[in-house]
């Protein structure tokens, strides 16, 4: 049985890809806005922005109004915070790993100046 | 709205198009130890020997173009093995690597590829690792891997591929 989740998910992430559709999620986190309002900065036509209204409306960041003129769209915030979870858990998996990298490297370091030294030693010492 | 994760600690993670995770991190050693570390098996089991619910069962690399890389994760919770394989596209020592990976399960199609580069200032290195997958889909499941056990991610397909035919 697939939780509800992954699907959203998906379509949440789908929505994201494209740079057309961040900007009118920019726009909108601002206050909720018209197809009109929203196709205006983009060099487009409205049934091309309601392509992008559509798929966002499918992934449930954006809900539109009933007003059948205006129909005005809104953020729905939820769905973003949930992509955005699976990316910061992705991070903190990485940023794990990496802090452990951190402390191997301060080993490393010490482990390379012993072995200058040593070999600064021997130098001296007159060995080869 | 922006596609990166701005951080606590040094990470960047971002997703620069619907099919690649590029990741950003500065270390505080010079770039011939990062190096090291990162195409020696015997130290990359030390620091990415764990990753969330998976262990690095296996670990092999034949470093120079042409040579071949296999890994082998395994799930604590279900015992589940993930082997990836890969060639080796470019490797400049210190400073750049390109490799391909494959995952053994035929469910994660095609092949993606990698390429890390390594740039020293001051002692220190800034790393970017960027990989890019053979979809979208491949690359949304390698993120969701690090919420939940792999065991979920292949439920979603097997519901997707055969439960809907």
């Amino acid at each position: 049985m697939q939780p509800q989740g992954y699907e959203r998910l998906d379509s949440t992430f789908a929505a994201l890809a494209d740079p057309t559709r961040r900007a009118i999620l920019m726009r909108l986190a601002g206050g909720e806005a018209s197809v009109m309002e929203l196709a205006e900065p983009f060099d487009m036509s409205q049934p091309a922005i309601s392509k992008h209204l559509k798929v966002l409306e499918r992934a449930g960041l954006i809900s539109r109004g009933r007003d059948a003129q205006r129909r005005p769209c809104r953020l729905e915030a939820v769905p973003l915070a949930e992509a955005n979870e699976w990316l910061e858990r992705y991070r903190e998996l990485w940023e794990a790993a990496y802090q452990r990298l951190d402390a191997l490297l301060e080993e490393m370091k010490e482990d390379e100046k012993k072995r200058v030294r040593g070999k600064r030693g021997a130098k001296k010492r007159g060995t080869p | 709205m922006t596609n990166a994760t701005m951080n606590k600690g040094n990470l960047i993670v971002t997703t620069p198009t619907d099919r690649e995770i590029a990741m950003t991190r500065v270390f505080n050693a010079p770039r011939h130890l990062v190096y090291e570390a990162h195409t020696k098996p015997e130290l990359l089991k030390r620091w990415l020997g764990v990753f969330g619910d998976w262990t690095l069962a296996e670990c092999e690399i034949d470093l120079r173009v042409g040579g071949s890389l296999r890994y082998v994760w395994r799930n604590k919770a279900n015992g589940m093995a993930m082997g990836l394989s890969g060639v080796y596209r470019e490797v400049v020592p210190n400073e750049r690597i390109v490799s391909t990976e494959q995952f053994d399960d035929p469910w994660y199609e095609g092949e993606a590829v990698g390429t890390l580069t390594l740039v020293e200032e001051n002692g220190k290195t800034t790393m970017t690792n960027t990989v890019r997958y053979a979809s979208k889909e491949v690359r949304d499941n390698v993120l969701k891997s690090g919420m939940e056990s792999g065991v979920a991610a292949s439920y979603d397909k097997l519901e997707k591929d055969v439960l809907a035919a």
